[in-house]
């Protein structure tokens, strides 16, 4: 009897739980959100929809689906919209339309990603501030400031706290600027992955598990390539990795600076690049993520790191502890329990079909030297010579943005 | 005995008589080529009149072999055609369909069997014998709660979606561009209970699926394909082939016979293979987004029927954008361990960033996702990682 009193009393309790209609929206949240969507539905190409200082409080996912629209708000730390509590997503704002702006405004505790540009070309995301307030965990939403399959984008002065996966994402893309923001307590500070043609600088990624990522995913409408990374503060990034596991960046140890994976023609200089504990710049292939397999990744996909140079960066610290068993004891067989890896790690991966063309080397400059890991063979024999890495590679020509974003 | 059998004919012909009636009080149906008109009887589509969800003269009903699961509703699916106009058949897109057409899709909930009619309780369960007045007539609205109608309006410029929420009596449903979130419980036969929140998408939501080719970016029907309607429905004079039908009263040119044309399993027939389930299964509440022009192509992971069964599906494939969604599991299929992939992981899941689909639900469809979990559990493979 009293089992299934304690039963009854569960189920209801279950039952009361499950009514997330209760979580608190008050009748003036209630009223900005249904008129905020109203706006949204309503607005023609050229519309500006400005949102008043405030924070409010929205139950459901937003969606734009006009060109030529600007959303704006009154100041990243004015204008607050906090999905704390949503019921319908899975994003804060979904996107897809060309000649977008959104500035001035932040998204907050958003289920899944916060802002999602999905195919539209002439994006601007200027001033806006995308944050999980509880901090790194792994039910955060994935994504931050997200366009995707977009040409010609501007995310400037931005900043993004806490994504689960990574804070400033920019998938699949071409002509990409990504400038003076700031990206924290991210899985992935700043990410670019399968895009082409991207300058990513000044921006200040700190306190990630790995602070700016240029990546290749198999599978996917483009290959990546072309992308500068330079006059950025990269600094203690050493979040332990609260990736769900399988998710891509959940392959990224922790105290990771910059990470090159599977990427080509990529151009890392001029940067500050301190106290990432694993590695300042790690160069790595698809297999060092462990989901490289013969039935799931398409034959075409071309895994390794082809025409990657690093020079003219300002190195402090770093490799002091690197994240994983398998790390710390390479660390500890080359450098001893209190030696540090050099700036660059190196998986060791090289496409052994072909003998390397100059323009597909590595090259490593102005680094306390490179430690190629030997990946191939398990860390069995890692080499320090930093002599194969003493070269240049023509360098990158710089993103222009056509047209130039109107901010 | 000769007195009862008459009786009964005069029962069934007063029944056709007052359906007649009904339908020559409604007036005519009304395609409206711009704005939004605030009511759903603006259109007189279907009409609630006389205890009975009314449809009008011309308004067809139709069923898919799969639907899409929307947390348990029913729906009355309908469609309409000016005079002289047909749409042209294609066997593997949506029909083209001539401006003027308006589909209706009418969500709803049989009551509960043991319950007297209150404003949350709706019936979990797959019985829709209680819901029609006839066969190949409208909802018995004594029976059944009325939730919304949603129109997909085929105007000059291409289809527009409009929402519209019944309102508390039940006499008509009111436009509805932003939405509604309605806190329902669903009552099964056993007597469980499962609070949830019925969500009406806003009107741009309506693209999240309807929208197949996000360059593009134009709506479109997804069920008026021939490999969902090729099924039989009961009509009003009896059972007939959707297609013959639609061909018999004009509403469509250029269809083969039913046998030369595609046809999807219905996902819940035990007689069709599992794979056929499984493929109809995904195709229906998958296939729309996740094709090679829609807004999960930036995945790399396509669930529509044309699909070949390897990577494309998610066969040892990893995500692309999942984030949180991978529940830990690290391709979307792992063949013969449906608890280590990812896309029964999503479907089970009832959480906006996690859950799949994306929208369109608030409970997980229990019977969809041991379906697709028996599909994965009997195929072979492996996924072995490369070093």
């Amino acid at each position: 009897m009293r089992t299934i009193c304690t039963l009854v009393a569960l189920s209801c309790l279950l039952a009361a739980c499950s009514h997330q209609e209760n979580a608190a929206q008050s009748q003036n949240d209630a009223s900005f959100e249904s008129k905020l969507q109203q706006q949204l539905l309503d607005a023609k190409p050229g519309s500006v929809i400005d949102i008043p200082a405030g924070r409010y409080v929205l139950k459901r996912g937003l969606s734009l689906r006009t060109n030529g629209v600007t959303l704006r708000g009154a100041g990243m730390d004015k204008t607050v919209l906090s999905f704390k509590g949503q019921i319908v997503g899975p994003e804060g704002l979904l996107v897809n339309a060309d000649d977008f702006t959104i500035e001035n405004l932040a998204i907050e505790d958003t289920m899944g990603d916060a802002l999602k540009i999905n195919q539209g070309r002439n994006i601007t995301i200027h001033g806006v501030r995308i944050e999980w307030t509880d901090g790194p965990k792994s039910t955060n939403g994935a994504y931050g400031l997200y366009p995707v399959k977009t040409q010609n984008v501007l995310v400037e002065d931005s900043v993004v706290i806490g994504a689960s996966d990574a804070g400033i994402y920019v998938g699949q893309s071409n002509n990409i600027v990504v400038r003076r923001n700031r990206a924290e307590q991210n899985v992935a500070g700043i990410e670019i992955e399968n895009s082409v043609n991207a300058d990513v600088y000044d921006n200040i990624a700190t306190k990630n598990t790995g602070g700016i990522l240029v990546f290749n995913m198999p599978n996917l409408s483009q290959a990546g390539h072309a992308t500068r990374v330079f006059h950025n503060k990269v600094f203690d990034n050493n979040t332990a990795n609260f990736a769900k596991k399988g998710a891509a960046v959940a392959s990224v140890p922790a105290g990771s600076g910059v990470v090159v994976n599977s990427n080509d023609k990529v151009e890392i200089f001029d940067n500050d690049i301190a106290d990432n504990q694993t590695a300042n710049v790690i160069i790595s292939s698809y297999f060092s993520t462990n989901y490289y397999n013969k039935l799931g990744v398409a034959a075409d996909y071309n895994p390794y790191p082809k025409g990657i140079y690093v020079y003219s960066n300002r190195f402090k610290g770093g490799g002091n502890a690197p994240d994983g068993l398998k790390l710390k004891t390479l660390k500890a067989a080359v450098y001893g329990i209190n030696g540090s890896f050099p700036d660059v790690l190196w998986d060791g991966y090289v496409d052994s079909k072909e003998q390397v063309p100059p323009n597909d080397r590595i090259c490593v400059q102005d680094a306390s030297g490179v430690l190629n890991a030997d990946g191939p063979h398990g860390y069995k024999n890692p080499s320090t010579d930093a002599k194969p890495f003493q070269c240049s590679l023509p360098k990158l020509p710089p993103v222009t943005l056509n047209p130039e974003p109107k901010v | 005995m000769p007195i009862t059998l008459r009786a009964r004919g005069w029962v069934l012909l007063m029944a056709l008589l007052c359906l007649t009636a009904c339908h020559r009080d409604m007036q005519p149906v009304a395609f409206h080529d711009e704005g939004y008109p605030p009511k759903l009887s603006d259109w007189h589509v279907v009409e609630a009149r006389d205890g009975v969800l009314q449809l009008n003269q011309g308004v067809v009903p139709y069923e898919l072999n799969t639907p899409l699961f929307t947390d348990y509703a029913h729906k009355l699916r309908t469609i309409w055609m000016p005079k002289g106009v047909s749409a042209h058949y294609s066997p593997t897109d949506t029909f083209d369909f001539p401006v003027g057409t308006i589909i209706s899709k009418t969500f709803f909930y049989p009551l509960p069997k043991s319950e007297a009619r209150n404003a949350t309780d709706v019936a979990r369960t797959y019985d829709t014998s209680r819901d029609f007045a006839a066969p190949g007539q409208g909802l018995k609205l004594a029976n059944v709660h009325m939730i919304e109608t949603r129109l997909l309006v085929r105007r000059k410029d291409g289809w527009v979606a409009i929402p519209y929420v019944w309102n508390a009596d039940q006499s008509d449903a009111l436009l509805a561009r932003t939405g509604d979130v309605q806190a329902l419980t669903l009552v099964s036969d056993d007597g469980g209970h499962e609070n949830f929140n019925y969500v009406v998408p806003d009107q741009s939501q309506c693209a999240s699926c309807h929208a197949r080719d996000w360059t593009t970016r134009a709506l479109q029907p997804i069920g008026p394909k021939a490999r969902h309607l090729n099924r039989d429905y009961r009509y009003a004079d009896g059972d007939e082939n959707q297609l013959v039908h639609l061909l018999r009263v004009g509403y469509l040119t250029g269809a083969p016979a039913p046998a030369a044309a595609p046809r999807n399993a219905n996902w819940s027939d035990t007689h069709a293979s599992l794979d056929a389930r499984a493929r109809a299964y995904l195709d229906i509440n998958c296939g729309h987004c996740h094709n090679p022009r829609g807004a999960a192509n930036t995945t790399g992971l396509t669930l529509d029927i044309d699909t070949p069964e390897d990577r494309h599906i998610g066969i040892c494939k990893p995500p692309t954008a999942a984030g949180q969604g991978t529940g830990d599991h690290l391709f979307d299929i792992v063949p013969g361990h449906p608890d280590d992939s990812i896309v029964p992981y999503r479907l089970g899941s009832a959480e906006p960033g996690t859950m799949m689909p994306e929208i369109g639900r608030s409970t997980v469809h229990k019977e969809g996702l041991a379906l697709i979990k028996a599909w994965i559990a009997v195929q072979s493979g492996d996924c072995m990682v490369l070093h």
